[in-house]
């Protein structure tokens, strides 16, 4: 086995990196892949507290960088799922406590028991970002269908192809259909034509994100949930299948309009 | 606003459209670092030098970045005067 390195990165805080990293890496973790996930943000970790891992930590990436534990015991086991960990970062350490030499020697050392590493990246384009993007096999830049995050993405996909680790793929998070309809948010389309990468999934705004992140159970566990849905199919993908974008109209698609045919029919 | 001077004005442009159009011209600059200014400066020295060999009219020079993909160009459209010919 030989994991393949993901760094989910975006410029801009706020977009949704590390509800990203978590969705992505329990949706794996379901589909009996090894998983494990690194908080690559020292200083403000949050992974943890997204997972709901919070409670387990002992040690972190920066004490085995620095050799006060073995790597084992930094590694947090997700009990929920068969094969998901999680490497914590540290809190009252800055960036600087790790250089990129050492994200790759640590990735070096997991890639044979695992079938993916996910990388939590900060926000920004200094250290944290250089640290997360050296032992990348591939980047994911998470945007929100607005000006600042698209900017600010386009920069991370300017700075990961002059790095040679592009092309990088793109999730557009937060979208509202809603808005989209009425011409108020920007669609993907638009997003795909500014920025001109491949588009890997398309998450829609959901308030279960919110609360299932108040409960520390990242929202693919729950099975109703549109957003746990576009997370799921994302994995997919990056499983290597073809799984078709969902439908984000499906409110107002065939079925319902025949439905409300019928409740109109019936009153 | 009232709906008569709505009618007289049209319907306000959709915030989206506005978004798309601003970001284009943003990344554009972002990803070249040449500023508007800069650009400005080139054309105005472009025109010099090639003023230098032939004919040209400033006016009509058109230099602008073009975008394809992720790819960046620098695309220069620069008429001769008609019966532009090299001065030696």
């Amino acid at each position: 086995m030989s994991a393949t390195v993901i760094t989910i990165s975006s410029g801009k805080g706020g977009v949704g990196k590390t509800t990203t990293t978590a969705n992505l890496a329990v949706a794996l973790a379901l589909n009996n892949q090894k998983v494990v996930c690194i908080d690559g943000d020292i200083g403000l970790r949050n992974l943890d507290v997204v997972m709901g891992l919070e409670n387990r930590i002992v040690y972190d990436v920066v004490d085995v960088v620095e050799g006060r534990c073995r790597l084992r015991q930094a590694m947090i086991r997700d009990k929920r799922v068969p094969d998901l960990y999680l490497i914590p970062a540290a809190q009252t350490r800055d960036k600087s406590a790790i250089s990129p030499s050492d994200m790759v020697r640590l990735c070096d050392d997991l890639r044979a028991e695992f079938d993916w590493i996910l990388i939590d990246c900060p926000a920004g384009i200094e250290r944290g970002f250089r640290n997360a993007l050296a032992p990348a096999d591939m980047v994911i830049v998470v945007t929100n269908p607005e000006v600042s995050a698209v900017r600010d993405a386009d920069r991370i996909i300017g700075l990961v192809d002059a790095e040679e680790k592009g092309p990088a793929r793109l999730i557009i998070n937060r979208l509202n259909p809603s808005m989209v309809k009425r011409g108020d948010m920007l669609t993907p389309d638009d997003v795909l034509e500014l920025l001109a990468i491949e588009l890997i999934g398309i998450v829609p705004e959901d308030e279960n994100v919110i609360m299932s992140t108040n409960r520390g159970q990242p929202v693919v566990f729950d099975g109703k949930s549109r957003a746990g849905q576009a997370y799921k199919n994302i994995a997919g993908r990056l499983r290597g299948e073809k799984v078709p974008f969902m439908d984000l109209e499906e409110k107002d698609g065939f079925l319902h309009r025949i439905s409300r045919l019928f409740k109109s029919g019936g009153d | 606003m009232s709906s008569w001077l709505d009618k007289l004005l049209g319907p306000k442009p959709k915030s989206a459209g506005q978004a798309k159009d601003r970001l284009k011209l943003v990344l554009i600059h972002d990803r070249t670092d040449l500023t508007p200014g800069n650009l400005e400066k080139m054309k105005n020295e472009l025109i010099e030098v090639i003023s230098r060999y032939v004919d040209i009219d400033p006016a009509e020079v058109h230099i602008q970045m073009a975008q394809e993909g992720r790819e960046q160009r620098l695309v220069a459209d620069i008429p001769l005067r008609a019966g532009a010919q090299r001065r030696r």
